[in-house]
């Protein structure tokens, strides 16, 4: 007999002694107990995340891009003006785009023909403040505290946009700016997935002050909507800034 | 008949209770302390991702705002994981070349999402929703910590079940007036009680027993 089966015959005696039943069940109980607390099912259920990666999907994606020419409901975006800052008959009028060029090889549009002259919303403190607070998370990093276009990311390296402060952009219509969130302009890109519609207008409206702010002789003031008239407090402008009732990201 | 135990027997038998509790007192620390564990709570590990992207730089060195990515997180569950789009709002000129950014780049050209990898993983039986915590005054640092100090994001807090209920118990140590809520640098001290009650009062949040109903956040 070697000495490895020796020590088994040993060990499977002593086992005996304790009983092999027991140890069964000991071991079990052991066994399940740890198996137990190694379960995540609860955890990961089998359902999707936001931005969660899909075993199902071709795309990979779990969530689903909407199908092409889908309008879900509340997002029909009618109202031409509000939704692209441009008039009615945006488009079919005859008078070119005039461009220029600036010394740092911007192309710089003059003339605007398109572009909707008055707010399609009530200009009120409260959208000028929500203008404000929008304006100092997406605007300023590129266009500056001031709208100067000396921004942090300018200070890294990022082509300098132009100022809002020369006639130009003083004469521009507010459709104009409506129209280069929505759309982009030149090296900036289209901020309309980041910034809801009723939020553009509001920095539209803040834009606006800003010029003035620089140049209170020569521009004429906002058009205000006084708000807190006492026989209807709760009345909700039609594009309160906080409300994203009249269109989500696009 | 003689007897079976020495008469030592007795004390042996006293000291083993005491042990015996003392026994099971180390054990209960031990396991308390091991699942509280940043060994199992994933706390202060920082995950790799498939670009190295860094938060001190973007928001402590550049002074991006939280929102300018993380543009959903005032209006929905999720703070919102940032487009490629937006990656390249600046990256398009910026760093264009760089090889750090080609996954980004690749992620452009090709329309495939970036893969990022998940940090904060709360349990899928815990609802967790950003927009009402920011609302009531709840700022990103409150749980996230300075992740305008972090070059790659850790997870700070332990995410379980009693650092929740901490906050929802006394909510009044921990909010901040609303215009300080993406102000990383904010200080819980430069409150007064008080003025922490008046907080709570204004943003008119509920009384303890809604905020630590199961159904509150298991739904």
């Amino acid at each position: 007999m070697s000495r490895n089966n020796y020590q088994l015959s040993v060990i499977s005696h002593q086992l005996s002694k304790f009983g092999k039943w027991k140890m069964l069940c000991l071991l079990l109980t052991v066994g399940c107990s740890l198996s137990a607390g190694c379960r995540y099912d609860m955890q990961d259920q089998p359902r999707y995340k936001a931005y969660e990666k899909s075993e199902f999907f071709s795309d990979d994606k779990a969530m689903r891009d909407l199908p092409e020419g889908t309008v879900a409901r509340g997002f029909l975006r009618e109202d031409k003006a509000f939704y692209t800052g441009k008039k009615e008959n945006a488009g079919t009028t005859t008078t070119p785009v005039e461009t220029t060029t600036d010394a740092s090889g911007n192309t710089l549009v003059s003339s605007f023909p398109d572009a909707i002259e008055e707010f399609p919303v009530p200009v009120t403190k409260e959208l000028l403040d929500r203008g404000e607070e929008r304006y100092k998370i997406f605007c300023i990093v590129c266009h500056g505290p001031v709208g100067n276009g000396d921004g942090m990311i300018v200070r890294r390296g990022f082509p300098q946009p132009p100022t809002y402060h020369d006639d130009r952009l003083r004469n521009a219509p507010v459709g104009h700016f409506f129209d280069v969130m929505t759309n982009g302009w030149g090296k900036m890109n289209s901020y309309a997935s980041q910034i809801p519609p009723a939020d553009r207008w509001a920095i539209v409206a803040y834009i606006r002050a800003l010029q003035i702010s620089q140049n209170p002789s020569g521009m004429s003031s906002l058009p205000m909507t006084e708000t807190g008239n006492t026989t209807n407090t709760t009345a909700t402008p039609s594009a309160s800034p906080n409300a994203n009732t009249r269109g989500g990201a696009k | 008949m003689a007897q079976i135990f020495h008469h030592a027997a007795n004390n042996v038998a006293k000291i083993s209770i005491v042990v015996a509790i003392l026994l099971g007192g180390v054990a209960f620390f031990v396991y308390s302390q091991v699942a509280r564990s940043s060994y199992l709570t994933g706390r202060y590990a920082e995950k790799q991702q498939p670009v190295q992207f860094s938060h001190k730089h973007h928001t402590g060195d550049d002074g991006i705002d939280c929102r300018y990515c993380h543009t959903s997180v005032e209006t929905s569950y999720s703070a919102g994981i940032p487009p490629t789009e937006t990656c390249m709002n600046c990256h398009s000129q910026i760093w264009a070349d760089s090889p750090y950014l080609e996954p980004v780049r690749a992620s452009y050209r090709e329309n495939k999402p970036i893969e990022w990898e998940r940090v904060h993983d709360l349990p899928e039986y815990a609802y967790f929703n950003h927009s009402i915590h920011v609302a009531k005054g709840v700022g990103c640092s409150t749980c996230h910590g300075q992740i305008d100090t972090m070059p790659a994001v850790f997870q700070v807090e332990t995410l379980q079940m009693e650092w929740c209920l901490s906050c929802h118990r006394e909510p009044e140590k921990y909010i901040r007036p609303k215009s300080e809520i993406y102000n990383m640098q904010w200080d819980g001290n430069d409150l007064s009680a008080d003025e922490r009650n008046q907080l709570k009062a204004d943003y008119k949040i509920r009384q303890k027993e809604v905020l630590t109903s199961c159904s509150t956040c298991h739904r």
